[in-house]
């Protein structure tokens, strides 16, 4: 074990476990998904309701008080986002105006693939993923491709699954418009070196997109230092609502690309032929939004904060650490993915020697233990490792966790094992 | 809301059709085969079964892999199957998808199931309901198109989701 003592009593310790209403009402529950979602704490669920009892109105058009607040706290939370991923201007303005709300980091790929991708792509062209990426990085280009005779190219890993510098530039050539590409892998727990694929993605004149639905939630990210176009990401895997999803665009680019949805609050006029689009972001978001749900989402990034982001991200390093190296330590039990437990963020996918992983996940909820088996929406990475029958088992932790909810894992995996093998 | 179905369902008498199945081989003289995919699992299994002069199965037998509740359910099926008709084969298949969708409890009536009637608090458990079903609709639609046709081979996807979306 690489922790020292003092690391494993930090994390043995948990003051955040009694802020998240479900956790602390349900202690035979050991959540250990939260990779697919988070647990909300009660900050989000109060303030959801708080915008349904006093602010409730439909934003934008309003032109009462009451309108004027929901209004305010949609675009509230705007700033506060713009701020937690470092989109500020060179006085440390939050750019509140990139940010546009969406269901999920799926939609906000979907909408990317259909505005950036239908207008910059020809036939011949080339977009570029990596074999990593969850399927709403991959269906979404697959359909542009189809749709304009673009080629969808993938970045393999090597042996350390790593995507190399000679990789990158055996991938990303000319032909290249867009590199889209996920921060942190959902199934291997891997990050991957943005910064260096944003620069040879530009270098190659292409745009780059970043999927940040694992990456946000647990690293502290900065879309200037990230050098990219565009990230998305998700509210629901880090304490907000489901529902919103968030991507954030470079305010010129954003300016380019076409409207995805169409209709009310998205124009400036409308005439029987044609129709004038509203700036963005409100170009983005056709309909009346979810105001109460961004508003909790903000009320989560304060609760996040509260908290100091910087001390949640060492504390998840550390049960990561942990969860890789006590999955490691069975001799049953293969870790798919690195060994070295502080190169996964927040996720560890394993197997149990010749066990069918929905029969681990079946036997673990007998004990309370949640995590997540089977092909984690990411089946070309699992054909590509070649697991047996394109499954894994998958644990994800969190700051709200400790190393008892891991501890309990382990024993769940070793009653598995027993009821197996005798 | 930890799930006590659970650990009654992963019992000695279970895992015995996991371990040491009866009717897991290839049966080469067989009258039907079919293939049954649940792509979203990995689980493949192929089923066969031979009919008798008189039209009742008298071999069943299947192969493949998958998890251990489609496997232990393969194999109480073939017991449960030889020496009925198709027809009565095709009911019981029916029986089995209402007990695991938790559509039919009657104790009685379940008992037509001999041992796969264990099975029934899969039917608490409905991400596995298709793990548990795969092998009876496998059987289901080969005799069904079995008694158009002498023999059909042709392999069906379910295409099921997985469940959560991450």
């Amino acid at each position: 074990m690489s922790l020292d003592a003092s690391q494993l009593a930090s994390i043995a310790e948990n003051p955040y476990k009694d802020d998240f209403p479900l956790l602390a009402k349900h202690p035979e529950i050991c959540f250990l998904d939260s990779a697919a979602t988070s647990q909300r704490p009660a900050a989000v669920l109060d303030a959801q309701r708080r915008f349904y009892e006093e602010m409730n109105a439909n934003p934008l058009r309003g032109l009462y008080g009451l309108s004027v607040e929901a209004t305010q706290a949609i675009e509230g939370a705007r700033d506060h986002i713009a701020r937690f991923i470092g989109a500020v201007d060179d006085e440390g303005r939050p750019q509140g105006s990139e940010v546009v709300f969406t269901r999920n980091a799926s939609e906000s790929l979907n909408l990317v693939a259909q505005t950036l991708g239908r207008s910059v792509l020809h036939e011949g062209d080339e977009v570029v993923v990596s074999i990593m990426e969850h399927h709403s990085n991959i269906i979404p280009w697959q359909q542009v491709c189809a749709q304009t005779g673009a080629r969808l190219v993938y970045l393999r890993l090597d042996d350390d699954f790593r995507i190399t510098q000679e990789e990158l530039e055996a991938k990303v050539g000319p032909k290249a418009k867009i590199v889209s590409v996920t921060q942190v892998s959902n199934v291997l727990g891997v990050q991957n070196d943005i910064p260096a694929i944003s620069a040879r993605a530009h270098q190659m004149g292409a745009h780059m997109v970043v999927d940040g639905a694992q990456s946000v939630p647990h690293l502290k990210v900065d879309v200037r230092e990230l050098g990219c176009d565009l990230l998305a990401f998700s509210a629901h895997k880090m304490g907000g609502p489901m529902g919103i999803g968030v991507l954030w665009g470079k305010a010129a680019l954003l300016d380019q690309m076409p409207p995805f949805l169409t209709g009310g609050e998205m124009i400036d006029s409308v005439s029987e032929t044609d129709a004038v689009w509203a700036p963005v972001p409100q170009k983005f978001e056709a309909g009346t939004q979810d105001a109460a749900g961004s508003y909790a989402f903000d009320a989560g990034l304060g609760y996040l904060e509260s908290k100091g982001f910087a001390a949640l991200e060492a504390r998840e390093r550390l049960l990561s650490a942990y969860l890789t190296e006590s999955l490691a330590a069975l001799d049953f039990v293969d870790v798919i993915g690195p060994e070295d437990g502080f190169r996964h963020v927040g996720a560890v996918a394993f197997n149990v020697r010749g066990v069918h992983p929905h029969d681990v996940a079946s036997i673990l909820d007998g004990s309370g233990v949640c995590i997540r088996a089977g092909h984690h929406c990411a089946q070309p990475l699992l054909s590509y490792l070649d697991v047996a029958m394109g499954s894994t088992c998958r644990a994800s932790v969190a700051f709200y966790n400790d190393k008892q909810d891991i501890d309990r894992l382990v024993d769940g995996l070793k009653t598995v094992w027993q009821v197996f093998n005798g | 809301m930890a799930n006590a179905n659970v650990a009654s369902l992963y019992n000695a008498q279970f895992m015995d059709h996991v371990s040491h199945p009866d009717y897991k081989y290839p049966l080469e003289d067989a009258t039907l085969t079919h293939e049954g995919v649940n792509p979203s699992c990995g689980d493949e299994l192929t089923f066969y079964v031979r009919l008798g002069d008189d039209g009742t199965i008298e071999e069943a037998a299947y192969q493949g892999h998958g998890c251990a509740i489609s496997q232990a359910s393969a194999d109480m099926m073939s017991d449960l199957v030889v020496d009925k008709t198709p027809q009565e084969a095709i009911g019981l298949c029916k029986l089995f998808g209402r007990m695991v969708r938790g559509e039919e409890t009657d104790a009685d009536t379940l008992a037509q199931l001999d041992e796969a009637a264990s099975l029934r608090d899969i039917s608490h458990m409905p991400a596995r309901v298709k793990c548990a079903e795969l092998a009876w609709r496998t059987l289901e639609e080969m005799l069904e198109a079995g008694s158009e046709e002498a023999s059909v081979d042709v392999p069906f996807h379910t295409h099921e989701h997985d469940g959560a979306n991450d």
